[in-house]
Order: C-alpha cells, then structure tokens, then sequence
C-alpha cells in the first residue's frame, strides 16, 4: 500500500508527462493567413476555398467573434471546428464539469474530468490553435445572478467591443434555448439554435434573425419525426440517450451554416432536421409569429419590417419551394387541437405541443393578491 | 392527456394571473405574493387531506427556493433538501427542481441532481403559462417523481432508510413514526 508522498510524488510524475506530451510541437501564433502550402501552414488548406472560387475572402475570418453556449457533445465539436478554421475570436459559456460519463462524446478526454468543461475545452483548443482568442464563461446563464452578465459579454466582445457576429445555441436544455432567445430577441443578436433529440437519433439546427425568421418564443419546439413508434420507445429508467455520431453531424451542420453566413457564401438554411434512422434532412422557412409571446421579437418584426430588403438574386428565389404550404400531414398534436397560431411545418418536422387551451383547469381558484404584504406571506409560509 | 387523478390534484392549488419574472421588477413582487399565496393554500390543503410532503422557502428576491420534500414508503418517512432556482425566462419556462444529495445515484436526473421530468410536463406547462407556478411544478413534476423513483431506490438498495444523526452519510433521513 503506497502513502500520501508516494502517490503525491507519482501525481506529480504523471501531470508533468501529461504537461510534456500535451507541450509537444505548441506552434507560434500566425500573423496573417497564408495560402502558401507548405507543411507548417495550418491554414493553406482553408485559404484554397478562395482559389477555387468557393469563398470570396476567407481570411476575414479572422475579424469574427463566435459565442458558443453549452459546451458539451455539440458545443465542443463546433468549438474545435471553428478553432480550427481560424475563427477570430470564440467565447464560451458553461457551467458544467467534464465527467467519465461525457466519454461516449467527441473532444473531450478522460484525463480531463473534473475540469470545468469551458477551461478544459479552452486548453485544448488554444493548444490546437493560439491563433484564436479564446474567452470562457463558467455560469449558468438562465440564473438572475448571471443573465446580466451573460448579455454584456454577448454585445460588448466582439473584435471591435461591439455585439458578437453570431451566437450558437448548443444547450441540452429549454431554459437555457428561452433565455438565449430572450437576449437575443431583446438586444437584436443572431444567432442559431441546434438540439440533438433525447432518443439521439434526431437533431437539428435552426437560424434566427430577430424579426426576420420565427424566434424560438414564436412556435412551440419543433420536433424532427423519430419514426418510431411511440409505444415502443421506452423511457424507464433513463432521461436521455446520446451518439457521438447524431452530435458529430448536428455540429457539422451548424458550423457549415456558420461558416456561410460569416463568409457569405451559399445558402443559409433556415431550418434543417436531421432525422437519422431514415437519413432524412427536412429543411423549411419560418416566418416570425406577429402575436409572439415575446415583446422583443413583435418589435424587432416591426424594426424589420421597415427595413429596405435587398433584391433576392433570381437562384435564390428557385431554391425556396422546398417549403410545404399545407400542414395537413406536418402537424402532429400531443394534446388536442387548439390555437396552432399559423404554423407551417415541413414533412417530418411536429410542434412539441400546441399553445394555451384557455379551459383546460377551469375548476381551479385563482391565487389573488390582496393587501397581504409578500413579507407576511412568507412568514405564513414558514410557520405552517 | 391531463387524467382525473392530474386533474384532483390540480384543482387544490390556486392558478396564477401575472405573468412576470425576476427581471420584471415590480410586477415580480405581484407574482412572488401569488406563488407565495398559491403555496400557502396547496400546503394547507395538503395537510388537511392528511397528504403533507413538502415545504418550501425563498430568499428575498424569490429567486432561489429551498426547503425539504419526504416520501412515505413502508410507514418510513425519507427525507431529502429540495432546492431551484427561478430561471430569467420564467414563468414561461419552468424552474428545474434539484434534489442533490440524490445527483448520481440515478439515471432519471440530469447534472445537478436535476429531476428528468415526464414527456407530459413542459407541454402541459407550456400549455398553462403564466397559471402555472411552483405549486403545479412540485406537484406535476416532483410529486410523480419520488412517487416513481424512490421506491425504485429503495428496492435497489441505492439508498436505504438512516437513523437521524448518525454521522457519514450522505443522505439522512428521518424516522418518524405513522399514526395510523
Ligand atoms: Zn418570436
């Protein structure tokens, strides 16, 4: 049985290897992007987008701030993406530690649990590339103490100290895709929302521009069809399944979009579900709801209304028909029917549930608020 | 969807009218002084229906709840902290409730100690916004929980029944014993 100095001098022995083996080959920071191809140039690969004409200017890259929220099985592998592609600079938001757990997902390394998951993920990728400036957050940003904080980063730390280029919504969770919606909405930010399905074997990714394109508030969640039987899908036992792989492709496709929309190139795809049991990819346009709940979107609808709209170029305007007017096989209803307040969704894509059925609990009392003071009520509450 | 069991349940807690959250200054107070009633009213009701299993606090702000929930199960109460924060997005999103001296010891949570609610919940919430308040959420969400998960606990040895006081455990639990 070894003691306390055996084991603290073989730590010691251990974290020193880990230091040399992850110190190995740490390259300088590169000044400006070059195309030239030469062994040690990260970046002749990504700069050869321009030469065939794909991208028109890629190393303005370099001038974009990225804010990824939620770095887990999705967040990290856009993180190291974007690192990889020489994103300007790249902020990360997390309040969670890495786990053994977390293993059956892509980035993250055993030898890395217990490490709050945004200052392992910055290690690792400023040790890919120091190129980017990496800024971490480690809080949880749907908490009164934190969203403060959480909108100043996201509109004051972009290269220039204005408002980031773009957020990505990499979440596990509805509070956290609300209150992002909320920021975004309030303080006119773009971003993208993604999710990969609780069963793992759907995902998607959606952008949303305040005002222009339906905000997260304007439609209940959107649900990719599984296709499986609802009666054969258990849930005992488990909350949630994940596959690196259904991660690994939703990632793909948000940093691809991303990539397209900072660099101007292609098509943004507003939304696309991922349905993998049957390799299906529906995509659809949505339209902002004018009576959305929230009252930062109706304005920012009505900002975007009186906004000139730039000529839609005539290739553009072939691609949009994917788009299914009639919802008569889109909408499946969990509850029954009621206010479906004009969604249309694509083939393949439900509405998670639909909005208020204003008589569903009739026979409950309201809780009115007289004169009692909230600190009476409190007193009340604790001597019960 | 929403059965009669749901439903009984349901109707012996008060519905709320304002719609604010912790950002909306003065219109929080209005909703605090709801919920706060609201619980008042579920509780009493509760013991009076000789079904008490909760009890609940907040700080100032309400923004931050705690309090201890307990589960009868062969005329042994367990007893566990409760405790979640009210999210900015409330009450359009509902507050996660924790129980972290269970965080680990089952699947149905998330990080945190985290209850997995049902499918059933966020629609029906969703559906309910802004009547809904921490009452319907302990009682549509935490209530079926331990009504599943603790049994299930218990019967897999997970976690078993502690004389108060006695030191190094992890989860303490209280005996009393039932008036029958
Ligand atoms: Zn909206």
């Amino acid at each position: 049985m070894s003691n306390i100095q055996e084991l603290e001098a073989k730590i010691k022995d251990l974290e020193e290897k880990l230091a040399s083996a992850t110190q190995k080959n740490v390259r300088e920071k590169i000044e400006t992007m070059s195309s030239e191809v030469v062994d040690s140039n990260p970046y002749s690969r990504l700069m050869a987008l321009k030469r065939m004409g794909i991208v028109n200017n890629y190393e303005r890259i370099r001038e974009f701030t990225v804010a990824v929220v939620g770095i887990g099985g999705v967040g990290s592998v856009t993180a190291e993406m974007l690192t990889r592609c020489g994103i300007g600079r790249l902020i990360l938001f997390d309040y969670d530690k890495v786990e053994l757990a977390n293993m059956n997902r892509l980035f993250f390394q055993p030898h890395q649990s217990g490490l709050s998951k945004v200052e392992a993920a910055a290690d690792t990728l400023r040790n890919i590339n120091p190129d980017v400036d990496i800024h971490t957050y480690n809080y949880n940003i749907t908490t009164v103490d934190s969203f403060d904080n959480f909108t100043n980063v996201l509109t004051t730390s972009s290269l220039t100290d204005g408002p980031v280029e773009l957020i990505l919504s990499c979440v596990d969770n509805f509070e956290a895709r609300f209150a992002i919606n909320t920021a975004c909405n309030e303080f006119n930010l773009t971003w993208f929302e993604s999710g990969v399905s609780e069963n793992a074997v759907s995902g998607h990714i959606q952008f949303i521009s305040p005002g222009e394109t339906a905000c997260f508030a304007c439609a209940p969640p959107l649900i990719v069809a599984s296709n499986i039987d609802e009666k054969t899908l258990k849930r005992d036992g488990v909350c949630a399944a994940s596959l690196p792989t259904t991660m690994g492709i939703v990632a793909g496709f948000l940093v691809q979009n991303t990539l397209k929309y900072l660099l101007q190139f292609g098509q943004v795809t507003n939304y696309l579900g991922y349905s993998a049991l049957t390799d299906f990819f529906p995509t659809m346009n949505l339209k902002p709801n004018p009576n959305c709940d929230d009252l930062n979107c109706r304005k920012r609808q009505k900002e975007f209304e009186l906004k000139p709209k730039p000529e839609v170029a005539v290739e553009a305007k072939e691609e949009e028909k994917p788009v299914h007017e009639d919802n008569e096989w889109g909408i499946s209803l969990v509850e029954e029917s009621v206010d479906e307040r004009d969604v249309t969704v694509s083939e393949g894509v439900t509405l998670a549930y639909t909005f208020p059925d204003q008589s569903s609990i009739e026979e409950c009392q309201e809780a009115t608020s007289n004169d009692v003071s909230l600190d009476e009520l409190m007193a009340q509450m604790k001597s019960i | 969807m929403v059965d009669e069991s749901t439903r009984k349940t349901l109707s012996t807690i008060p519905l709320l009218k304002t719609k604010a959250g912790p950002r909306d200054k003065e219109l929080w107070v209005e909703r605090l002084k709801e919920e706060y009633q609201s619980l008042i009213k579920y509780v009493q009701n509760n013991k009076e229906a000789d079904n008490d299993w909760f009890r609940l606090e907040s700080n100032k702000e309400g923004t931050k709840w705690f309090g201890k929930c307990w589960f009868i199960h062969d005329l042994l109460k367990y007893e566990f902290d409760v405790e979640f924060d009210i999210p900015v997005t409330y009450p359009t999103t509902a507050p996660e409730i924790a129980l972290p001296e269970l965080d680990g010891k089952t699947a149905k949570m998330y990080r945190g100690g985290k209850i997995c609610l049902s499918d059933h919940f966020k629609p029906l919430w969703g559906r309910n916004v802004p009547r809904f308040g921490i009452g319907h959420a302990m009682a549509l969400g935490l209530g079926p929980w331990l009504a599943v998960e603790i049994p299930d606990l218990i019967a897999k040895g997970v976690i078993s029944y502690k004389e108060k006081n006695r030191i190094g455990y992890r989860v303490e639990f209280i005996k009393t014993y039932l008036l029958l």
